[in-house]
């Protein structure tokens, strides 16, 4: 911070203060009626339905049903990540460990890396039909490549000393993994994490598009068909929330786990 | 040593090949055994031509590709505009970081549905959506490369006395050109991605869609053509735009 810290307080109100005044914006351009009400609802129509939604308004008739959405949302979503996590890891660790797998596997890898994850569904619609195995199978794949190619990277850049340490501890396979492979690729492993949950929150709610499974993602397009853009904007308030809280979460976890990093 | 070179040149190959053969054999075997849900890779690719022959293909591929880069252009130069402006002043990006933080998780695809209601089908609403997408990435990196720059040039600019906009296209935007294309190839690849991913959700036009339809009309070969054809594409305007921003650094002097 350069020794701002003492203007840190002033800058983070003033910060707060400039996102109020584009809510105020937004309150002013959907009051007004600068833009249709049909595509954007006032602010307080969509806190309104938000509220209801997560039934925690006064005349609460126990219909909303936005929690149970928000809650298969996010299921889907962690679980494809810790499933795109676990196998990533296992299978980079396998290919990633030997510099021969790695120059016969790298290649084909790197061609289905820019691969839009989306594109599967097609693909695992025709082979597992329209069920929730299916857009689970879908996050966990598509989360798994930055965790996959992160980890590939991870072992393929150890130091080389540090191999011929093993080699002369005459260590096992397992155990070089363990101790020296794992730590060096922690780093980008966890980088790959935290791009695996992004991508698994934007599949889960394709998914849910597409296959039509209840969550927040087949709840905003159905507000969309039906004209209840108060009902669609909160479900992208929640959407939001989930991105930045998951976010948020992990980069604290990141600097937790790297911490014996820092000199 | 040319059987070396061979070796390496074959070498990429292989597993791709081993791959599609075991696919081949098990696709032949589930429709031998009355399962049309698959198609051999052998039909994909007859399926392949004949959409390359009636065009449809071009079509389909111009116009996610040109939606894409539309999306990009659009978010580029606002990502750009608002990076210049946040990395060059530090109360800006004080002022700015909690909507920028706010704003940034929203997943692209959740605005499908409000683009849907806004622009209707079409070219406006995924050009929106790209546009969403690609701009936080390159606002990002381009705040960062603004704010990595040598402090001695701008104390040079501000010696010189020279205003605002010369500062900005004169020390500034030469000085980030070579951060500016990598931030460039990571929007191409955003970008392609949700193009393709707003066609399969929503857009009935481009690769995605037909894809979708392919499937949807129980036709697996084609399906599995265009699948095959998204992955090219996204690979060769991938390598390209890694071709170029190497290119660029190199020009610009920058140690690789």
């Amino acid at each position: 911070m350069n020794g701002r810290n003492d203007r840190f307080g002033l800058g983070w109100i003033g910060s707060i203060g400039v996102l109020i005044a584009l809510i105020a914006l937004w309150w002013l351009a959907s009051n007004a009626g600068w833009v249709s009400r049909v595509f954007l609802p006032t602010p307080q129509a969509t806190f309104a339905s938000l509220l209801e939604g997560l039934n925690l308004s006064s005349g609460n008739d126990g219909n909303g049903e936005l929690l149970a959405f928000t809650q298969a949302t996010i299921g889907r979503m962690v679980e494809g990540w810790l499933l795109a996590s676990l196998f990533g890891v296992l299978l980079g660790a396998a290919i990633g460990v030997s510099p021969s797998v790695r120059a016969w596997v790298q290649p084909t890898l790197e061609f289905i890396r820019p691969l839009p994850a989306s594109a599967l569904l097609p693909l695992a619609i025709s082979i597992f039909g329209l069920n929730p195995g299916m857009v689970l199978f879908v996050v966990a794949f598509g989360a798994m490549w930055p965790v996959l190619l992160a980890t590939v990277h991870g072992f393929a850049a150890v130091e080389p000393r540090l191999s011929e340490v093993a080699r002369c501890l005459q260590m096992s396979r397992a155990a070089y993994i363990w101790k020296m492979g794992l730590p060096n690729a922690m780093p980008d492993i966890l980088a790959g994490m935290r791009l695996a949950l992004t991508i698994a929150l934007i599949v889960a709610v394709v998914g849910e598009m597409i296959a039509s499974q209840s969550g927040l993602g087949q709840a905003i397009l159905l507000a969309a068909r039906a004209f209840r853009a108060s009902d669609l904007f909160a479900g992208i308030v929640l959407l939001g929330l989930i991105g930045f809280v998951s976010n948020a979460l992990l980069a604290m976890a990141e600097k937790r786990l790297l911490r014996w990093q820092q000199p | 040593m040319t059987e070396g070179r061979l070796l390496r040149w074959l070498r990429p190959w292989v597993f791709p090949a081993v791959l599609v053969s075991a696919f081949e054999w098990y696709a032949r075997r589930a429709a031998a055994m009355g399962s049309d849900a698959l198609a051999p890779p052998t039909a994909a690719a007859k399926a392949f031509v004949g959409a390359a022959m009636d065009g449809s293909l071009w079509e389909a591929t111009g116009f996610t590709l040109g939606t894409a880069a539309l999306g990009l252009l659009l978010g580029a130069v606002l990502g750009l505009a608002l990076g210049l402006v946040l990395g060059l002043s530090r109360r800006a990006a004080q002022l700015g970081s909690v909507s920028i933080e706010v704003l940034r998780p929203v997943p692209s695809v959740a605005l499908i549905p409000l683009a849907m209601l806004g622009f209707g089908f079409g070219v406006r609403m995924e050009v929106a959506i790209v546009a969403f997408a690609t701009f936080w990435p390159l606002l990002v990196l381009v705040q960062s490369a603004v704010q990595q720059i040598e402090p001695r040039l701008l104390e040079v600019s501000r010696v010189l006395g020279l205003s605002a906009r010369e500062r900005a296209f004169k020390i500034v935007l030469p000085a980030i050109v070579p951060r500016l294309f990598v931030a460039l190839r990571l929007g191409v690849a955003v970008a392609l991605v949700v193009a393709v991913t707003v066609e399969i959700a929503a857009n009935p036009h481009g690769m995605g869609y037909a894809m979708m339809i392919a499937q949807q009309s129980f036709d697996p070969a084609l399906m599995l053509a265009w699948l095959g054809w998204i992955g090219v594409v996204g690979f060769a305007v991938n390598a390209g735009m890694v071709r170029l921003q190497a290119f660029v650094a190199r020009r610009m002097g920058v140690q690789p």
